[in-house]
Formats: C-alpha cells, structure tokens, sequence
C-alpha cells in the first residue's frame, strides 16, 4: 500500500501505546450491528502501471482540441495555455496546501490571492474582487442573493442573453428564498431589448450578460441606467473573461457587482470543471460580499504580508448569518488564471483578445458569404455568433465531428425561434484554413 | 500603490535561499512580455471599427509585464513560503489532509480529461461519461446509497443541494416544515446552507460525553422540523453511536437526516452512511478521496441519496444505457421534480477523475486500511499527549482527536500560542477554536498518511511547547520566531481593508 507508511510492527507497537489489543478494539464505538460486516464490494487495488493503461484508454474516447478542431464554446472556452503555467501550478507547495488559516507559513498563497483579487479588479474596473466562487453560475446566483441582501428587494431581472445554465443556477439558488425572477425580452438584432416596466421599486437587480450568451455585444450602459432608475444594482456576468481585455470595463458604465467564469485564463475544460467564479463589486457593498478575501497588513517586525480577512462575514463564523455558505474557493484555478495573466500581461492579454475578434470577424465573413448559411444578429459580437443553417444542426454537427471539427452548439435546445442555427466560436486556436473547412461543412461540403 | 503603504523588502534573500519576492506589478517593465501570439493568419480588426461607439475598452488593465523568467521565478520563489502536505505533516482537523497521489494529477492532465468540453456531444465524451458513472457506484457502494450526483462543486454547495432535495421532498408531499435540527458541534456551513433554504436552525446540544443523544433530538422533533443535520464521526471525532435511534426519532416524524460526510475517511469499508438512517450526504473528494485542496479549492461535493430523494436530484443525471454493441453513456435532462441545477456545467469533473484513479488504485482492501489507519493513528496521538494536553472527551476517537489549552491556563498560553509555536518546529497547526464547543481547541487529524516515527515527533514538538509555555511563556506568546513573517496584524487588515495593489 503505498501511500501507507505502517508496517506491521508499527501497528503492533501503536496498538500496545493506546492500550488497545487489535484495531477493531478502536472502533469499539462504532456497535458491531452497525457495522458493514463485509469488504467493499469494488474492484481489487490496481496497479499504477495497469491504471495508467486503462485511464489512457478512457481518455482516447473524448474528443478534445487536440484531437479535432475546435469551434464550441458556449461558456466553456478553449484557449492556448503556455507551458508556464501549469508547470508552476504543478509545484506541490501551492496544491497541496490548504485554505491559508495560519498566515505565517501561508504567505505564498495569500500573495497569489492578493494579486487575483487585483488582477480581477483592474479587467473589471471595480474596487473590491474576492478570491473566488466555484464557477460563473454560482458567482452570478451569489451576486443575485447579494444585491438582494443589500436593497432588501427580492425581483430579480434577466435582461436577455443570459446563459441558460446560469438563469437555472440562478434559479436554483434563489428557489427557497421567494424570489421573483423574470427575463426581458431579444431585440432583433441579437441584443437584450430595453427591460421597461420589467424593472420596478420591489426589483433588486437586472442582470447582463456581457457579451450575451448568443454572443452579442450588449449595451450595458442603457441597461445600467433602466436599473438605476428604480435603485436595482446592475450586475454584469460574463462567461467569456479575455472579452475583458477589449470590452469597456463595466464597472466604468455604472455596474454594482460584475462577476463571471475565468476559466479562458489557463483553467482546463476538464468536462465542465473545476473553472474559476470571480466577483467583484464597489467599496460601498465589500461587507455584502460572499467568499474569502485576502487583505494586506504587516506583522510585528513591521513586513509587509497578506492574511485572510473581514471572515466575520463568512460561515465559519457567522453561521447561519453569514453572507454565503461557501468555504472552499478555487484556489488552484485562481493561481493558473494568475500566473496566466502574469504571462500574458497589459499588453498581451489585449493581443490575445483582437486575435480572437479577427478570427471571428474573418469567420463571419466567410459563413456571410456563403450561400446556405446567414447570421441572424446584426449586433457587434467579441469571439463568439450565431450561424443560421439551411439544415438541422445535429445533422450539420455529426458530419463535422466525423471529420474531426467541432462545429459548436446546437441552438435547438435554446432558442428554437433561430431555426436551425449553431452558436459558433473562434479563439486564437482556430487557423484561416479550419475556419474555411468549418465554413465548408457546415454549408455541407464533405470534408 | 498609495505612498503611505509599506514597500517590499529589500533584499534579494536573507538567508541564503531563502528569497524575497515583491508583487508581480512591482517587477513589472513596460515592453517585457512572457508569452507570444502566433502571426496572425487572418485580417486585423479594429475593434473600434466593428463594435459601437464608447465599447471599446478605453483603459488597457494594467497587469504587470514580465518575462517568462520572471514570472516563473516569481511564483516558484512565493511556493516556497507555503507550508503543504508534500513537505510535512498538516493535521487540519476535519480537513483530512492526506497525500494527494501524483498518478492522480497526471491522469486530469491527460488530452482526453483535461481538453474535454461539457457540452460537446455526449458521443464524442464517452471515456469521460463512463468514469463519471462509474465514480457515482462507487460512492454508492462507499456510502451505502442508492444514488450520486457529482454536480456539487464542494462540500457546502453539496450541502445546499442536500437540503434542497429534503425541502423538495416535503413541498411535494404538500407539507410545510420550517426548521432544521443542527447539533452545536457542526461545520459552520450546515446553518449556513440551511438558512440559504429558507431554514430556521434551531441547534441541539450534545451530551456531557460528546455525543447526540436521542432525548435531545425528541424534545425538539416535530412536525415543523424538516431534519437534522448530522456529522458522523461528529467534529469530537467520536462516533455518533446513538445515530439509529436518533434516526427513527426523526424518520417517525417525518424528517429526514442530512449526512455531513466530512469525516467520511473514519468510516471506509467500516460503516456506512446510508445503513445508519442518513438519507441524504455529500463526499469531500478533496478530503476523503485525495484531491488535492489546492491552497483553498477547488473542492468537490458530490451527494449520495436514498431512493426515496432520488427524483430530487439536481439534472443532468447520467445514465447508462445497455446496448448489443456496449454500454453507452448519456446525460438525463427529463427530472421533472428534480432540484434544478447547481452548477453552470456538470460538476468539478476534473476531481471525479482523481478520485476515481484513487478508489482504484487503492481498491476495496486498500480504502478499508485507509480508515483502521487514519483511526489508529488519532487514538495514538491521543495515548501519547493525554498527560500533556487536557482531553475535553476523553474516549476512543475515531479519525481525529481535540485537545484544549486548559491545561495551560496558568502559563498564560492560549491555543494560539501553541499552534504558532508548532510552526517553529516545522508543522502546520492543526485546526484551532473549532468545535465551538470546546474553549480553545486543537482539532488534530493526522490522517492514514503520517508514520509512527512522524507522529512520535510531532508529539515530541506538542510535548516541548507544553513545557516551554511553563518555563518560557513568553517565546511562546510570540511565536513563530523562525518564518519569514512573525505574527501578521489582523485587526489592521480589517479596519483598513487593503484588498489589490
């Protein structure tokens, strides 16, 4: 057994210090009529040579970026990752390391965090980030209960756009609260129509998806004041963090909380997680906020550290009260967003950003051109948009997964009025030719 | 930076390697860069050429510019100021710090795990859909429950979706209860995910021995009472022996019983949850199942529960079709009383498939020998510093064991004090102040993963604190005297929050 030290002789011994004849004399509290009785009924202990085999062989049967070009993205996106970061995220100091409850030997961590926590304020351009939620569903939910919370209102508004996952998320959350939620309407040209009487005196937020799930560039600036205009916060969630780098910052439009999904900044798909939730919000709301937050200080020497911070807000103090239930963060997804963004920089981030709109633009150039496809948004899009197809999309989808190309998402499941349409996504790992092989199967060439 | 802040320190090391590091910004040169783009193969874009007017970012954020060297020396030299399980024994009581094996960081990295999409067609991810199942059976057979959900992305949200499967099950059968039963020794995020239901929390005192006791739970059951939360072992590390009794209290009146599995790496193949009366509980994978706690997360909190609450589930459940050319697995939506859904894709995955490697690495044999020894090596540290250190419950122990400062009363040293003088000797403290219960706790778990030389040492380092607090108080209030920072100023760090650079 290799990750067990004990030796026989070490039991032997052990046993004789506690007083106790063998181990099951130990479990003495646990009634021998309560007990399973039995082994386990699970497969024997398995070789790390065999497993290695065998977890390879599960491996092969998933597509991935490396194994098929890659067009979907819907909230989970596929970027480029230097080697850098998982090389350093793979130091066992960071991952094999806990919550930093004891500052002193934690200083590692607590810096990582003090520099996310102001990485994310700076892309969003809001004061106060914490250190992360699970995932942009729950940051979204979370945001939702905390606007609550501080207006004391309980109608919650969807402006168009939101991403299906995140209004069930939402839902969920808010479901044993008595909230209201209710959803605005999509303008014809692909962005949340104005929210009108939808927001009223009772409401506690409007939330934006910035850009829109089906990838439209919204104007957070008019819904931001609709919102005001009745004291509701505006919250802006987004699944896509590098649109960031080239979308005005929303907090500089009036926004009260933004939050999202990090996970394009060196996060692994892995099937849908673990991603990385961000929150972040103005000064005045910081005793609302949900989730760990590290702040600066100095010790006794008068040397700059870091410690976690403002915790009477959290569950394992405040209990019942507390702003959250939350406990765990996304620590080791936070440190390879933060070492990708350290990579990448002021400069870079914005680079990587324009490369993934020019790939898109040239892609919507292309379907725009090709007879049997059309886009049904006018409205300005960052990576990601909508092609309407002449045939059902899953027929569309199983030809180009065949040939090796992941064409997107069926919209069926999602806004059926389209038609049948695919929401289509370019990053930096989309060449010009799998982009024209794209164009061409889904105009229904064979590959 | 504001000017009055203090700056880094100066020097590049102090101690020979012991390095400095300042924030990345503050490393940062305009021009320097750590990455590169490919040429660009298709035309340039213009944002401000495509987008409306006033979308355009007017203010690049300004991330720091650095090498690649930079940054790597930058969060290789910060690594080195955090202590970690792969450096020594870190007995956080309740957190189950075992060894992260490293087959299991390899097999997420692999191509198929880690570059899989969630919504890519269920055909094109049955490898990954396959290891989720089987994962969720084996839990079950772990637990003893009929079903599991991965979704949960960490113990507390698992929590929250418990709860809501016990509230769903009650509006279903048209019964309106509004209170939940939560013993005073619990995890803070029991109340807090049964208040985030609607809840009220009304707390059961434990008995003078530690444990629940049946009259306890019958003087507060009732038919506003939806359930009870229970930890089992309890944060006492003691095993809630009445937990059958207490269970036909709650079930004969209608409640059901949550199972906080925090503390399931006492039970492995020795007991399980759902032959006790829990109908409902969540996993740690990073507790129980050895994925890794990554400096605070990500965890994973998967829920095991009983037919009974199965139409609860949260959706997509995944299911497995026989077919004549094999099994084929897909995703369910179709659950019309199910909770809803919890997380924006299918859960933190990436951990199912280190879990996954470990149940099988280890098999049945090897997660049973998990438990004897993890409980084994509790009750030896609890013989071995039962002189020093007071045992507020004094019994057999199963995978942890607390220990309070009352002892040390006279000295003047506080629990605090102890744990930051372990520091100086090398080891991360254990849990500190928790339970609530006991004034000024030390919860220790040393897990399977310690040796007996490992412990003998640490209790050798717990024996010497508890002499020095006599004889030298003073070195011990002040501790640590050997890190890169002595004791850190909380109270300014939340009187003047200073939260980014």
């Amino acid at each position: 057994m290799r990750y067990i030290p004990h030796t026989e002789e070490d039991v032997r011994h052990m046993l004789g210090v506690i007083g106790a004849s063998d181990i099951d004399a130990l479990l003495a509290a646990v009634p021998k009529k309560l007990r399973l009785g039995r082994p386990l009924d699970l497969p024997e202990a398995t070789s790390e040579q065999t497993l290695s085999r065998e977890l390879h062989a599960m491996a092969e049967r998933n597509a991935n970026p490396a194994t098929h070009d890659w067009f979907l993205g819907a909230g989970t996106y596929a970027h480029f990752t230097p080697s850098a970061v998982d090389a350093l995220a793979s130091r066992a100091e960071f991952y094999t390391a806990y919550t930093p409850y004891q500052p002193e030997i934690s200083q590692g961590t607590l810096q990582v965090v003090f520099e996310w926590q102001s990485m994310v304020s700076e892309l969003v351009g809001l004061p106060v980030a914490n250190a992360s939620m699970y995932d942009g569903a729950s940051a979204t939910a979370e945001a939702a209960l905390m606007a609550m919370r501080v207006t004391r209102r309980d109608r919650i508004v969807l402006a168009d756009g939101l991403h299906p996952h995140y209004r069930d998320v939402l839902a969920t959350y808010v479901g044993g609260l008595g909230a209201e939620v209710v959803t605005g309407e999509r303008a014809a040209d692909g962005r949340a129509a104005p929210l009108g009487s939808l927001v009223d005196d009772r409401t506690a937020c409007v939330i934006l998806q910035q850009p829109g799930f089906l990838g439209s560039v919204q104007d957070v600036r008019a819904i931001a004041e609709e919102a005001h205009a009745h004291g509701a916060l505006l919250i802006v969630t987004t699944t896509e963090a590098l649109s960031l780098a080239l979308l005005e910052a929303p907090g500089k439009m009036g926004t009260d909380i933004v939050c999202g999904e990090a996970q394009s900044f060196g996060v692994p798909m892995s099937f849908g997680g673990p991603h990385l939730g961000f929150l972040a919000t103005a000064q005045k709301f910081l005793r609302q906020l949900p989730g760990r937050l590290v702040g600066e200080t100095v010790d006794t020497e008068g040397r700059r550290g870091y410690v976690l911070t403002l915790s009477t807000r959290e569950q394992h103090i405040r209990r019942e009260r507390a702003t959250s239930n939350i406990c765990t963060n996304q620590g080791l997804c936070l440190l390879l967003a933060t070492i990708y963004l350290s990579l990448h920089g002021k400069v870079g981030l914005r680079k990587l950003a324009e490369a993934n709109l020019a790939k898109a633009e040239y892609a919507k150039a292309r379907v725009r051109a090709t007879p049997g496809l059309s886009l049904p948004f006018p409205a300005a899009t960052f990576n990601e948009f909508v092609v309407g197809l002449s045939e059902p999309a899953d027929l569309v989808l199983a030809r180009a997964a065949e040939a090796k190309l992941i064409a997107g998402l069926d919209l069926a499941p999602y806004a059926s009025d389209l038609g049948p349409a695919l929401l289509v996504c370019t990053t930096e790992l989309a060449s010009r030719e799998a982009i024209d092989r794209l164009v061409g199967l889904l105009a229904g060439e064979a590959s | 930076m504001s000017a009055e802040r203090p700056g880094p320190a100066p020097e590049n090391a102090v101690r020979g390697l012991a390095y400095e590091e300042p924030l990345s910004i503050e490393r940062s040169r305009p021009g320097r860069i750590g990455w590169s783009l490919p040429e660009l193969d298709v035309p340039a874009v213009d944002p401000a050429d495509v987008w409306p007017e006033g979308s355009v970012r007017s203010e690049p954020a300004e991330l720091p510019e650095l090498s690649e060297v930079e940054v790597v020396r930058h969060f290789t030299r910060l690594s080195t100021w955090n202590a970690a399980v792969d450096l020594g024994l870190y007995p956080l009581g309740s957190c189950t710090m075992k060894y992260n094996p490293k087959i299991n960081e390899r097999a997420a990295r692999l191509d198929g795990f880690a570059g899989c999409h969630p919504m890519q067609p269920p055909s094109e991810a049955q490898g990954f859909l396959q290891l989720c199942w089987e994962l969720e059976q084996m839990l079950a057979e772990i637990s003893g429950m009929d079903r599991v959900t991965l979704q949960p992305a960490a113990g507390a949200q698992g929590e929250l979706a418990g709860v809501m499967m016990i509230r769903a099950y009650h509006e279903h059968r048209g019964e309106k209860r509004h209170k939940i039963l939560i013993p005073e020794s619990a995890h803070g995020t029991n109340p807090a995910s049964a208040a985030l239901n609607g809840y009220d929390v009304v707390p059961v005192p434990g008995g003078s021995d530690g444990v629940l006791h049946p009259e306890a739970v019958d003087a507060l059951m009732d038919e506003t009472v939806a359930g009870l939360m229970l930890t089992n072992p309890n944060t006492l590390g003691l095993f809630e022996e009445h937990i059958v009794a207490i269970a036909e209290i709650v079930h004969s009146r209608g409640g059901l019983i949550y199972g906080d599995g925090a503390n399931l790496n006492a039970l492995l193949g020795i007991a399980r949850p759902g032959d006790l009366g829990i109908d409902v509980m969540h996993f740690n994978l990073h507790k129980t199942f050895s994925t890794p706690h990554g400096g605070g997360g990500p965890g994973s909190g998967p829920v095991g529960v009983k037919n009974i609450l199965a139409t609860y589930l949260p959706t997509p459940v995944i299911q497995k079709v026989e077919g004549e050319e094999g099994d084929c697995f897909t995703l369910d939506h179709e659950f019309p009383h199910s909770i809803g859904r919890l997380h924006g894709n299918l859960g933190n995955l990436g951990m199912a498939v280190r879990a996954w490697t470990y149940i099988r690495s280890l098999g049945r044999e090897g997660l049973r020998r998990c438990s004897d020894m993890a409980v084994l090596n509790a009750n030896y540290l609890l013989a071995r510093l039962r002189e020093s250190y007071h045992v507020p419950f004094d019994r057999a122990v199963m995978h942890e064991v607390v220990f309070s400062d009352r002892n040390l009363a006279e000295t003047g040293v506080t629990t605090l004090d102890v744990a930051k003088r372990l520091i100086d000797h090398g080891y991360h403290p254990p849990t500190i102040y928790f339970p609530l219960i006991v004034h000024g706790a030390l919860m220790i778990e040393p897990t399977e993963s310690e040796s007996m030389e490992g412990l003998d040492r640490f209790v050798e380092s717990l024996e010497a604190i508890a002499r020095e607090a006599k004889e030298d108080p003073e070195t011990v209030k002040t501790a640590p005297h050997h890190t890169r920072h002595t004791r850190l100023d909380e109270t300014r760090a939340a009187r003047k929050p200073v939260l980014r650079w």
